[in-house]
């Protein structure tokens, strides 16, 4: 230990007593959190309050601004582009969701059972798409998706077959889908892969003895396990999926008639804030996504935390 | 040289993964004890038979997540003719790598490079920045008991649930009448908290810095401020490097938030640059430059997939601290 040498030259002060040296703490401890609370504060708390006051207010062309209560709250529950894209990012949730937990948790367990070749390289390569931004993903598999250039135009012009076109309106939400699971599933994997390696190796001896076979351990000790790491991975998860923007934004390039300017809530957010200079409504409809979005990531929580 | 410190060298640098070629047993030497190890246990429940059928399946989700990266390294290398005549999984006749990293590098006065460096500001700064506060804010709700210390993590924790987006219009509003929409600071501000960061600064804190080597430091008449550099922060330094790593992934690929505050071209990051790229292509009349976008894409990840290969063995950590607590 250094700690010898770091002794001051000066002789240690005497011990002061105990009420000072607790309001003597509590400064340094504001002084150390103070920086991140201060900048906290100005980029979280301060739009958070500010998006609150903006929502009860109304610009209208003729009168200026005036307060109307919660009224823009009730235009935005009646309105069908809203619920258009709510519901959409649902069902995107509902689907991609689930895919993509479940490869990544099958690799991971895969990764984490010992019985692969060269496992390192697998955990590596797999997470590596994390590192790549939503926007080059988007472009990488947008052009991929692409008839001219893509990968479907090469299988059709190699076979004289005419594929499904990945950025038909039909089929656009899906692309996306498989967008955001090449793009997360290596994280969750590594989550994934994180909480089973604390897992206490003798378990899975004294299960072995017990004469549980492979998946036994896997569904009787693997998964209890790392429940609170699966919890967590679900409710990122369904946060990422409100919030929907990075790639159906990019992508609406690539398939103008496909993505819609209400296709997701957050677009929806975007155009009518960036578009339409409706800033006020364009407040409430985030702050009820923020909810919506807050009621089910507690629910999800709740849910999985309780131990049945 | 005598034979403690050779075999010490290459016993560190031979991986420890390497089984011995052949199955012969190898010569009995000091150096290849690890293989001989390896080789004598038999396989048990924690010591499994590697298994061919598992790599394969495995093997497919490695497919599928390598083949778009393949496509993109392959594709960098054609014109736009080799684009559009060529098989999209293997090479055109002729390579233009190095011609298309020049014209992309040059195009439009250079403004790539422009992009990079303003990446690269917004990276140093963001990151660097978010990095400093969760270090000193987490430790700081490790170790010291402070009035509303508990509010302060509650607060923060709940504000991860808030869509990004959702804050968006608002911190746009607040950024245009303090002047700070279109310039870098609008990108740099809103990057320096990581309420994640923050977290695992916390956790890690907890576990790396034993409460009674601060308290001896505190007896030996060190300062908070000199105990926090000499004797916690070289503890919390893997945490640090995670939370590093996370920070600078996000202020890289941050598209949101520039798309958002920034309408000047000059202070774009690399990832507005290589959209409006695309929005130019897709455009009627507007110069299509589909291989400047796919040779912009590739040096947009080269040096971020470097720093994430160099550093990858940090990631483990962090995810792990984040997951074990109940």
């Amino acid at each position: 230990m250094t700690l010898l040498s770091t002794r001051a030259t000066a002789a240690p002060p005497p011990r002061p007593r105990v009420r000072i040296r607790l309001r003597k703490e509590a400064l340094v401890g504001w002084g150390f959190a103070g920086p991140f609370v201060a900048v906290f504060g100005l980029v979280f708390l301060a739009p958070i309050g500010y998006a609150l006051y903006l929502s009860l207010f109304k610009d209208r062309l003729i009168g200026g601004t005036s307060f109307v209560g919660l009224d823009n709250y009730g235009e935005a529950l009646a309105d069908p582009r809203f619920w258009d894209g709510l519901i959409r990012v649902g069902l995107f949730l509902l689907v991609q969701v689930p895919i993509m937990l479940g490869i990544a948790l099958l690799v991971a367990l895969a990764v984490d059972s010992g019985r692969l070749y060269g496992r390192t390289f697998f955990r590596v390569s797999i997470f590596l798409p994390y590192a790549v931004p939503a926007v080059v993903a988007s472009l990488i598999w947008g052009f991929m998706y692409g008839t001219r250039f893509g990968l479907v135009g090469n299988i059709n012009d190699t076979f004289g077959v005419t594929l499904p076109d990945p950025l038909s309106p039909s089929l656009v939400l899906a692309s996306i889908g498989n967008i955001v699971t090449w793009e997360f599933v290596g994280y969750n994997m590594l989550i994934f892969y994180s909480a089973l390696k604390v897992v206490p190796r003798s378990l899975y001896e004294a299960a072995a003895i017990d004469g549980a076979g492979e998946w036994r351990v896997v569904t009787s000790v693997k998964l209890p396990a790392i429940r609170s790491a699966l919890v967590i991975a679900t409710i990122f998860s369904i946060i990422g999926s409100f919030q929907l923007f990075n790639e159906p934004s990019i992508l609406q390039k690539l398939a103008p008639n496909a993505i819609t300017s209400d296709f997701t809530p957050n677009l929806y957010t975007y155009s009518l804030s960036f578009s339409g200079q409706q800033h006020n409504y364009a407040a409430t409809v985030a702050i009820v996504m923020g909810v919506i979005t807050a009621i089910i990531a507690y629910a999800v929580q709740l849910r999985g935390m309780r131990k049945g | 040289m005598t034979s403690p410190t050779t075999t010490a060298a290459s016993a560190a640098s031979a991986p420890a993964a390497e089984p011995s070629a052949s199955g012969a047993a190898p010569t009995a030497s000091k150096r290849s004890k690890r293989s001989t190890r390896r080789k004598s246990i038999p396989h048990t429940p924690l010591n499994p038979r590697p298994s061919i059928p598992l790599t394969l399946v495995t093997g497919l989700v490695l497919v599928y997540t390598l083949l778009p990266l393949a496509w993109l390294v392959v594709n960098a290398t054609k014109d736009q003719n080799g684009l559009l005549d060529s098989f999209g999984l293997w090479f055109a006749e002729d390579v233009h790598l190095w011609d298309n990293i020049t014209r992309t590098l040059t195009y439009d006065d250079g403004v790539f490079v422009r992009w990079l460096l303003n990446t690269l500001l917004y990276v140093v700064a963001g990151a660097g920045g978010a990095t400093v506060l969760a270090v000193l804010g987490g430790y700081a709700l490790a170790k010291y008991e402070f009035p509303g210390r508990k509010a302060v993590f509650a607060v923060v924790i709940g504000a991860v649930a808030v869509p990004g987006t959702a804050l968006a219009v608002p911190t746009f509003l607040m950024f245009s009448t303090m002047g700070l929409t279109n310039t870098p600071w609008a990108v740099i501000v809103p990057s320096l908290i990581s309420p994640f960061g923050l977290y695992l600064m916390w956790v890690f804190a907890a576990e790396a810095v034993p409460t009674e080597l601060l308290e001896a430091a505190r007896i030996d008449g060190s300062g908070e401020l000199r105990t926090f550099f000499r004797i916690a922060l070289p503890l919390l330094m893997p945490g640090t490097v995670t939370v590093l790593l996370f920070s600078m992934v996000a202020t890289w690929n941050n598209y949101f938030l520039p798309l958002i505050m920034i309408k000047d071209p000059d202070w774009y990051p690399l990832t507005l640059g290589l959209n409006a790229w695309n929005a130019q292509a897709q455009t009627a009349g507007g110069e299509a430059v589909f291989d400047l976008i796919i040779t912009g894409s590739l040096l947009t990840i080269v040096p971020i997939v470097v720093v994430f290969l160099l550093l990858q063995r940090y990631w483990q950590s962090g995810l792990a601290a984040g997951s074990v607590k109940e």
